[in-house]
């Protein structure tokens, strides 16, 4: 016990640091204007102003910007699911000419930073009219070389009998894939679903560039453009970054395991 | 099986292929191509041959940018690593109250950037921060913070009359106020990856060295990291990249947009303002072109000078 202190102690200094941001939002969020400001602070607000979160979402329409969040996570985790196993299955288990070449390709698409993307990617979805529409949020990211590198890992380890029977069943590639491999693959599945969620509600970069109008904004552009709306007023914007933090933490608590998995599955090297 | 029935193999792959060629691979191309143009939204295209490489060579903006950059990055992948194998090293003990720990160590993962940059924000604040409230308790000065925006170099050999400047004045206060955030938001995601790699050291390791009376640094040292140094190349790598494409918290947090003297102004952050506020695209697909090469020679110099030194069984 003596001995584990010196460990507790440290671990206990660097947990205050970790959750100091998020008391520190909580507690503001739920202060005065007036209070916000007194220096040095209160620790505590006085009397908790629950009404400050109401009166985030009445002032800029935060309720829209979910919606669309929501359209937009479910739509790309979709397709993305969609586009995935189609080609994962098709690296891993069909022969065909071109197949490594292709493969290879798509690896090497993940080497290209988004950075050197950005500018010509705006050109094309303005020509094709799709600037300011779910279409611009949810195409582009709709196929997902790391996921199809994930499932294409998982497929090939499935073993080759699985396949083998299915075929003499008289079952096409379209139904292992559907009936036999994907029941199979639960866990990479649910990482890939993960990392969608947490990628589309966190991405804030690509709708800025592609959406202009309100009503088209999502959280994370929402939250910023309340940011420079309401640049001194620090309970309405903690409250703000308090609810659009509070869906992915509260799914958080429930599902850590298979957060942590999926995380430590991208540190993996093959 | 035959060749020839797997044809529909391109069939499964068509879907994410037309997805990848048109809004990956096309873009890269046109990237390429449009450096080689003047060209704004509206109006004709210019083919200006190699103009818009020679601004980029006398665009002094454009060589802060890169400078904060190179600072932003040096300070924020090794703060973040060093600290993160720390903290990985001791929730891998066997302690009471882990599970609870590592929760919280993690929970900045979820969190987006933009509420993140909202609330340090604030908490930087010069005047009504909680962090200047902290130094005051301390008995410390207050810091200007994100306003602030004297190199940290400047500020320590000034009094020593060396009173270095431009690139050499280091990253400004400001700067160091993201590269304090940053840190803070990527340890959870870089302890998870730690912790994974700890967690594929043999026991018996750890009981030679106690046996050979080995302290805990020497442990660490001898035993743990070249057992986890393809873990830990694997963080630089990509921190080293993630944190070289940090936009975010520029947007978010400085005001003016890129800091005070343009001293928080991360090469991204420039590209974005030449493509999407002042519409130069082809200017900034130059710098996008730049970034690519520097990002490319930054991960084989990676590779080279310090993947040497990695154990892989």
């Amino acid at each position: 016990m003596i001995r584990k202190f010196p460990i507790h102690a440290l671990l206990a200094a660097g947990a205050f640091w970790m959750l100091l941001p998020f008391f520190w939002m909580l507690s503001t969020s739920l202060k005065t204007q007036n209070e916000a400001l007194r220096f040095p602070p209160t620790i505590l607000p006085r009397v908790p102003m629950f009404v400050n979160y109401l009166e985030a979402f009445r002032q800029v329409d935060f309720s829209r910007y979910f919606l669309n969040t929501l359209i937009m996570t479910l739509g790309t985790a979709l397709l993305v699911f969609i586009t995935s196993t189609l080609a994962a299955y098709a690296f891993a288990r069909m022969k065909f000419w071109g197949r490594d070449l292709l493969f290879m390709l798509f690896l090497a698409m993940m080497m290209v930073p988004v950075p050197v993307y950005l500018a010509p990617s705006y050109v094309i979805l303005s020509r094709f009219g799709w600037i300011d529409t779910f279409l611009a949020l949810i195409i582009p990211w709709s196929a997902n070389v790391f996921s199809i590198f994930l499932l294409r890992q998982h497929f090939k380890m499935l073993p080759q009998e699985l396949f083998d029977a299915a075929r003499i069943d008289g079952l096409n590639h379209l139904q292992v894939l559907l009936r036999i491999v994907i029941p199979l693959s639960r866990a990479v599945l649910v990482t890939i679903g993960i990392f969608q969620i947490v990628s589309n509600w966190n991405a804030f970069l690509w709708p800025l560039i592609v959406t202009h109008s309100d009503s088209m904004r999502t959280i994370q552009t929402g939250l910023a453009y309340f940011a420079q709306a309401e640049s001194t007023n620090y309970p309405l914007l903690c409250a703000a970054s308090t609810f659009t933090t509070a869906p992915l933490i509260i799914m958080y608590f429930f599902v850590q395991r298979q957060i942590m998995e999926s995380y430590a599955r991208t540190g993996i090297k093959e | 099986m035959s060749q020839r029935k797997d044809l529909s193999g391109y069939l499964f792959i068509l879907p994410a292929l037309a997805v990848i060629l048109v809004f990956r691979f096309y873009p890269i191309l046109q990237a390429i191509r449009m450096s080689f143009f003047r060209w704004g939204m509206a109006g004709p295209l210019h083919a200006v041959g190699l103009k818009n490489f020679g601004r980029l060579l006398v665009d002094t903006k454009f060589y802060q940018s890169l400078g904060n950059t190179f600072w932003y990055v040096l300070f924020v992948v090794p703060l973040t690593i060093i600290i993160s194998l720390l903290f990985a090293q001791l929730l891998s003990q066997k302690i009471s109250g882990r599970g609870i720990y590592r929760t919280v160590y993690y929970l900045p993962v979820v969190t987006s950037i933009v509420a993140v940059s909202v609330v340090w924000k604030w908490i930087f604040n010069p005047d009504r921060g909680i962090l200047n409230a902290m130094f005051g308790l301390i008995g410390l000065d207050g810091l200007k913070w994100l306003n602030d925006a004297r190199g940290i170099f400047e500020i320590i050999l000034t009094p020593l009359h060396l009173e270095p400047s431009g690139f050499f004045a280091g990253p400004s206060v400001a700067l160091c106020a993201l590269i304090i955030m940053a840190v803070w938001h990527n340890i959870g995601y870089c302890v998870i990856i730690a912790l994974a790699g700890l967690q594929n050291v043999p026991e018996q390791y750890y009981e030679a060295a106690r046996i050979d009376g080995a302290g805990a640094w020497t442990t660490f040292r001898r035993v743990t990291l070249p057992l986890i140094s393809p873990t830990v190349f694997y963080l630089i790598v990509t921190q080293s990249i993630f944190a070289f494409n940090t936009f975010t918290p520029v947007y978010v947090m400085t005001q003016p947009p890129g800091g005070p003297l343009g001293t928080t102004k991360l090469v991204v952050f420039y590209l974005y303002e030449q493509a999407f506020k002042l519409w130069n695209l082809g200017y900034a697909n130059a710098i996008a072109f730049v970034i690519f090469i520097i990002i490319f020679f930054m991960t084989q110099f990676q590779k080279r000078f310090i993947e040497r030194r990695v154990h892989y069984d």
